[in-house]
């Protein structure tokens, strides 16, 4: 059986490399991945199925415009031409052809590389190993050990497993019974590990986490195929892949414009017949044209690429390790204007850090600079680590800092809550107050009241205190400081700049709370939180009409997850809070919040610049048509054509093709997004409107003459 | 040239004050806080009883509008139709075809006043007065109405009740529609327009007119009537009916370049006004200033566009040595289809002014123009009539255009669409996609079929280019409720007759619906708080945008119409 939970071992790690690996960087995966734009190559191929197409209105137009000029090519092959030479035609229908594959490919790549992410996900969901308990009771079980292996799939909703020091977790699970450390870095890239016990908020547990010691019994929280991997692998394959809102307003408008466009082209006719006939010269303009003109000006760039920018925003998300529930969420992520932010962690360090030795009863400070420098040691966690650099700045001698190799480290263990080093006839402890109380009392040793005066004083400032006792002496107080973080002033003026209210959340009495929130620079703050008080923060501030978006982990956060417009659990939260919210964070960060805005604003940015894009481009188009197409009536016109285009047929075929190969060359920004910068609304209206809006004016003045002068070369 | 920019500074000048002045008084009217004619509002809403009480929900508010317009139909239908057996009829004016009847009573009730008549020689008084002058009134209240519903919804929070119709009708023409009437028409009064109620007079030519083979004329009849107060609301509710077929180019309705720039001035003040009435109501005035300053960008553009044009004159009259300069004794230019007294500056000046308020008055003949002088004032109207626009009607269609640059621009900053704190969602986009939608699809169709059908092509006396842009005017004008005509189309025929009625009707209703769909559901919705995230829908930059919007939507759409209409014909003017 050893053997089994060794390999069960293996397996979970490659598990976790596995989905690691799944959710690194696109950029990587595209130029890497042959095997996607190959795919993407045949489902663009198969997506010409008119069922298909007719789902997108202006590529529908598109579709038949194709048909109808390949119909035309052939009767013209065939001998009976309806106007315009029998090599424009053929070549405008097969431009016409590739501006809807291009779109195709466009959709299809970026799907492509969403279902890569879900294939490989659920490969690595495969051949797991679960102790599920025979008996639903689980009293006693952890002498009784009575349960089967089985693999993880199997596993229910409801069914208790048994999980043991050196184990992997084999799914979601609540805690039922134990208290046990568990490596979460797989997911995490935390290092240290964490407490999880029976009851608060510290009960659930992640697959594919590890348990380093101790024993669980614990309730399986979710079936097979409900977990949030699941959710976004159906999602990512397009099932349940629904337009988004803001998606559907903009194909209500883009289709809009089509009917305008159809209009204009249609009605054209007849006025080219009357123009003709009032004339007395030239031939009325022919369906070709038509066509192409009407492709041309319909906004097939942003209709071709409308669905692959909704897919790489959810595939964005995904490489920031936030799986989203829906395409609405990442849409709504970028509305939100107020950040309700967890003082710890995203504000100041997670961590606290060392900042002040307090001796007590006459102890000579270096006295007790020494001892927390020796039991701090073997001591790896960022609070350890902080009191040895602390202790540096205190000048010890070589002597003082002892010989470590002749030293025992005692650890730090969720039962006892301290940790300390024993060497020669000294025994130093340092940990909680309370602890180390109980501690140095059940030695018969003493608590000073002063030492309890300056832990009052250390924890009525926000800070925490730790006791230490040497040989069951209390010798004094370290104090532990919260830390703001470095970089995050600046990254608040920014959020401010965008126009987003940052709200610290903490625990903290409201004094610690105001001087924490002072030296961040948050715009609010919200001090002794309890859940109702922020569930009422977040309706009150979406009564005056913002959008409010949340991190949160605990069950008792999950009113306020549900609340929020944009939430975001954890995933090393309990099953409830990633219930109520809509986006689930794998790396568990805290300041993920600031990211998953950025990717939202990014997505509707990229949106709405290659729709301006698409409709500037209109006006370069009309003057390489309008005269080419009324050459024959009103010669007159040609003035009008400004870019001297070599032939009417050259120019028409020019425009068309330059609107089929921008759809080309503007995946890799319809993927990657375009640039997203942390300026004011207006800066950022100025930029994208200079770079798509009058770039989209003249480029493609450039692009449909470059094409020409290539074109009278062939 | 100077002469041009001095009128056009000045005129602006006065309009800006002008409507600042009677933007604040009408914002005042819409919140209820001006009440001094109480003793004549009272007793008509004791009448209307609940009606004139209760709140409207949009569709409440819509139905309301639509009984009462369909109903000013009827009726001034039926007063055409039998105006022979009715009183005050001393001409004996038979009753009007049902055609024309019809397409009249369209066309008054629509804001357009398309007259496929002449009023002189068609209408008996009863009609013209019982019939013609309160749909005037009428129409241009509408217009208000829709507006002040529009900016309720903007204003209200979770509260769909846009107010009630029949109050807001009766508030726009008892405390805005007739006081700016009376005055205007004190000083047309004043200016020397006829005000009476005298027979027509018969008096002595002082030059008797030889005409071979035909006694001399010594006498002329000169018709009298109340011109002046009639000239006021075509003016100031940007109807545009005239009194005589002349129209503005008639010296009893416009005898003096003073009357010319007052009348101007009329059909735009209340428009203009509108914008910082809007302001004020909403409680962010730059928003007006924002919309205002677009809309007067334009109007500069295409006004100096006009009378470059018309002031260069006729290519063909160079070669035959004709002196075409502006000098101290003529305005020089094409004086082509123009009054004298005007010159080339003060028509292409109310000309480009008329087009841009939906009004459709004119002093001259617009037939007449250059090919890129009339390429203005179609253009002007094809931009949807948001410059200024018809009383009420351009600042709300100018709204949907704000709402579509909005929702295109706005997603460049990363956030999903908001104007004036209301998010733009899909119901929005659909409603302002019919708008967009309807107006060019009733011109662009029934332009194709008239010059392809012979009922059609009968109407058209100009071949060739021309006659294009003849039909593509008439429908233009008709469909954005305008009025002007291009003349040279015969248009009084059944075929154009219901097909122009068709177009006014769409163009009308098939607007005020849909935007009242919007005012409902923005009024639903909550209101976002502005922020540093927010897109200022107030600053330059979207003023280029909004005008970007506005030239692109309109000109894409008209584009190959244009081009093949007074593009080509200003193309083979300057070429032969």
């Amino acid at each position: 059986m050893h053997i089994v939970i060794k390999n069960m071992h293996a397996i979970r790690y490659y598990y976790i490399r596995f989905l690691k690996f799944a959710m690194s960087s696109h950029k990587v995966k595209l130029s890497l991945d042959k095997r996607i734009v190959f795919n993407a190559l045949s489902a663009s191929i198969k997506k010409l199925n008119p069922i298909y197409q007719v789902k997108n209105p202006v590529m529908f137009v598109v579709y038949l415009g194709s048909i109808l000029t390949s119909g035309l090519g052939i009767l013209s092959l065939a001998g009976y031409s309806m106007g315009g030479s029998t090599g424009f035609i053929i070549s405008v229908a097969l431009w016409l052809w590739f501006t809807l594959l291009f779109a195709n490919f466009a959709e299809s790549i970026a799907e492509g590389r969403s279902k890569a992410q879900a294939d490989s996900l659920r490969n690595a969901k495969k051949d797991v190993t679960a102790k599920k308990l025979r008996a639903n009771n689980a009293s006693n079980i952890a002498k009784s050990r009575d349960f089967e292996l089985v693999n993880a799939t199997v596993l229910r909703k409801n069914d208790m497993i048994f999980i043991e020091a050196g184990d992997i977790i084999p799914c979601d699970a609540e805690i039922i019974e134990g208290c046990a450390s568990v490596d979460e870095s797989a997911i995490t890239g935390e290092s240290a590990p964490v407490i999880r016990e029976h009851g608060g908020d510290s009960s659930s547990i992640t697959g594919g986490t590890k348990l380093l010691s101790d024993w669980l019994v614990a309730k399986v929280a979710v079936n097979p195929g409900e977990s949030f991997l699941d959710r976004m692998i159906s999602m990512v394959e397009g099932a349940k892949r629904q337009k988004t809102p803001n998606e559907i307003a903009l194909s209500i408008l883009l289709t809009a414009l089509t009917i305008v466009f159809l209009l204009v082209v249609v009605t054209l006719l007849p006025m080219s017949v009357y123009s003709v006939k009032a004339n007395h010269s030239g031939i009325p303009i022919t369906i070709t044209a038509l066509v192409a003109l009407l492709v041309c000006l319909i906004p097939t760039t942003i209709g071709g690429l409308l669905s692959a920018i909704g897919v790489a925003g959810i595939g964005r998300m995904m490489e920031a390790n936030v799986i989203a529930t829906s395409g609405s969420a990442v849409e709504a992520a970028g509305d939100v204007d107020v950040l309700l932010l967890d003082k710890t962690g995203t504000i100041t360090y997670g961590n606290r850090q060392a900042s002040n030795f307090y001796p007590v009863n006459g102890v000579d400070k270096k006295d007790l600079v020494k001892c927390c420098y020796q039991s701090s040691l073997a001591d790896e966690t960022p609070e350890g680590k902080s009191i040895v650099l602390l202790a540096h700045k205190y000048d010890l001698t070589k002597e003082d800092m002892g010989d470590k190799s002749q030293m025992e480290f005692v650890e730090f263990s969720a039962q006892n809550r301290m940790s300390g080093v024993n060497f020669e006839n000294t025994e130093i402890r340092k940990g909680a107050a309370d602890s180390i109380k109980k501690y140095v009392l059940a030695h018969n040793g003493k608590c000073p009241v002063e030492a309890m005066d300056i832990v009052e004083s250390i924890s009525s400032r926000g800070s925490t205190p730790l006791l230490v006792a040497k040989n069951y002496q209390v010798l004094g107080v370290i104090e532990l400081k919260d830390v703001v973080k470095e970089s995050i002033k600046e990254k608040f003026d920014e959020l401010r700049r965008m126009g987003i209210k940052t709200v610290m959340i903490t625990g903290d009495n409201k004094l610690t709370a105001a001087a924490i929130a002072a030296e961040a620079g948050v715009d609010d703050y919200l001090a002794e939180t309890t859940p109702e008080a922020k569930l009422f923060k977040i309706r009150e501030y979406q009564q005056m009409g913002h959008l409010v978006a949340m991190t949160g982990d605990g069950t008792n956060d999950a009113p306020a997850l549900a609340q929020a417009d944009v939430a975001v659990a954890m995933n090393s939260g309990t099953q409830a809070a990633k219930e109520a919210a809509n986006m689930v964070d794998l790396d568990s960060s805290p300041t993920k919040l600031i990211q998953i805005v950025e990717i939202g604003k990014q997505m509707l940015m990229t949106r709405g610049s290659l729709t301006t894009f698409s409709i500037s481009n209109d006006i370069a188009k009309y003057f390489a048509i309008i005269p080419a197409v009324f050459a024959s009536t009103y010669p007159a016109l040609n003035i009008l054509n400004i870019m001297h285009l070599k032939t009417p047929e050259s120019a028409i075929l020019s425009a068309v093709i330059f609107n089929a190969l921008i759809i080309v060359a503007l995946i890799p920004l319809a993927l990657k997004g375009v640039k997203f910068k942390p300026l004011s609304a207006n800066q950022l209206l100025l930029r994208n409107f200079l770079i798509y809006g009058i770039g989209g004016v003249i480029l493609p003045f450039i692009g449909i003459k470059l094409i020409d002068m290539i074109l009278a070369l062939l | 040239m100077k002469l041009g920019y001095l009128d056009l500074t000045l005129f602006l000048v006065i309009l800006t004050l002008g409507a600042v002045i009677l933007g604040k008084y009408i914002a005042a009217v819409f919140s209820g806080r001006l009440k001094f004619l109480a003793i004549i509002e009272g007793p008509i809403y004791r009448i209307l009883g609940r009606a004139a009480s209760d709140e409207m929900s949009w569709k409440e508010y819509t139905v309301a509008l639509m009984i009462f317009n369909i109903f000013g139909i009827i009726i001034l239908f039926t007063i055409q139709l039998i105006q022979g057996v009715l009183p005050l009829n001393p001409a004996h004016m038979a009753g009007l075809s049902w055609d024309l009847a019809l397409n009249t009573a369209i066309s008054f009730v629509s804001n357009t006043n398309w007259q496929a008549y002449s009023g002189e020689s068609t209408m008996s008084y009863y009609t013209q007065m019982i019939g013609l002058t309160p749909q005037n009134f009428f129409s241009a209240a509408t217009g208000l109405s829709v507006l002040v519903a529009l900016i309720r919804g903007f204003k209200n929070v979770e509260n769909d009740k846009l107010g009630n119709f029949w109050r807001d009708l009766t508030k726009s023409v008892l405390y805005i529609l007739l006081p700016v009437s009376v005055i205007f028409a004190i000083i047309f009064v004043n200016q020397g327009i006829p005000q009476n109620f005298s027979a027509y007079q018969n008096v002595n030519l002082v030059e008797v007119q030889k005409i071979a083979k035909s006694p001399d004329i010594k006498t002329q009849v000169l018709p009298m009537g109340p011109i002046a107060s009639q000239e006021s609301i075509k003016m100031v509710g940007t109807n545009g009916g005239g009194y005589f077929n002349a129209n503005s180019a008639h010296p009893y309705e416009n005898p003096t370049p003073i009357t010319n720039l007052l009348e101007i001035l009329a059909m735009l003040i209340i428009p203009a006004a509108l914008c910082f009435s809007f302001g004020r109501m909403i409680g962010d005035r730059r928003q007006g200033y924002a919309l205002y300053i677009a809309m007067t960008i334009i109007f500069i553009v295409m006004t100096l566009l006009i009378m470059n044009a018309e002031l260069k004159g006729n290519p063909l009259f160079n070669t035959l040595h004709v002196d075409q300069a502006q000098s101290l004794f003529q305005s020089g230019g094409n004086m082509e289809g123009k009054e004298a007294r005007f010159g080339v500056l003060g028509s292409g000046l109310f000309a480009s002014a008329t087009t841009a308020a939906s009004c459709g008055a004119v002093n001259a003949a617009h037939d007449s123009l250059m090919p890129l002088g009339g390429f203005v004032p179609l253009f002007l109207m094809q931009l949807s009539e948001v410059v200024y626009g018809g009383v009420g009607a351009g600042l709300y269609s100018i709204i949907v255009f704000a709402i579509l640059s909005v929702f295109i621009a706005g997603l460049m900053i990363g956030r999903t669409p908001e104007y004036l704190g209301k998010k733009i969602e899909s119901f929005e986009m659909k409603m302002v996609a019919i708008i967009i939608l309807v107006v060019p699809f009733i011109i662009l169709c029934s332009t194709a079929l008239s010059v392809i059908i012979k009922p059609g092509l009968d109407g058209v006396s100009n071949p060739g280019a021309h006659g294009l842009s003849e039909v593509l005017y008439a429908f233009t004008s008709a469909a954005n409720n305008n009025g002007s005509a291009f003349a040279g189309l015969n248009a009084n025929t059944v075929y154009y007759n219901l097909l122009l009625g068709l177009n006014m009707l769409v163009g009308r209703f098939g607007v005020i619906i849909p935007l009242l769909a919007i005012a409902g559901s923005l009024a639903n919705k909550k209101s976002i708080p502005v922020t540093e995230g927010t897109m200022s829908t107030s600053g330059g930059l979207f003023i280029c945008i909004l005008i970007g919007v506005i030239i692109i939507i309109g000109a894409l759409t008209y584009i190959p119409a244009l081009a093949l209409g007074p593009v080509v014909e200003h193309l083979l003017l300057y070429t032969q």
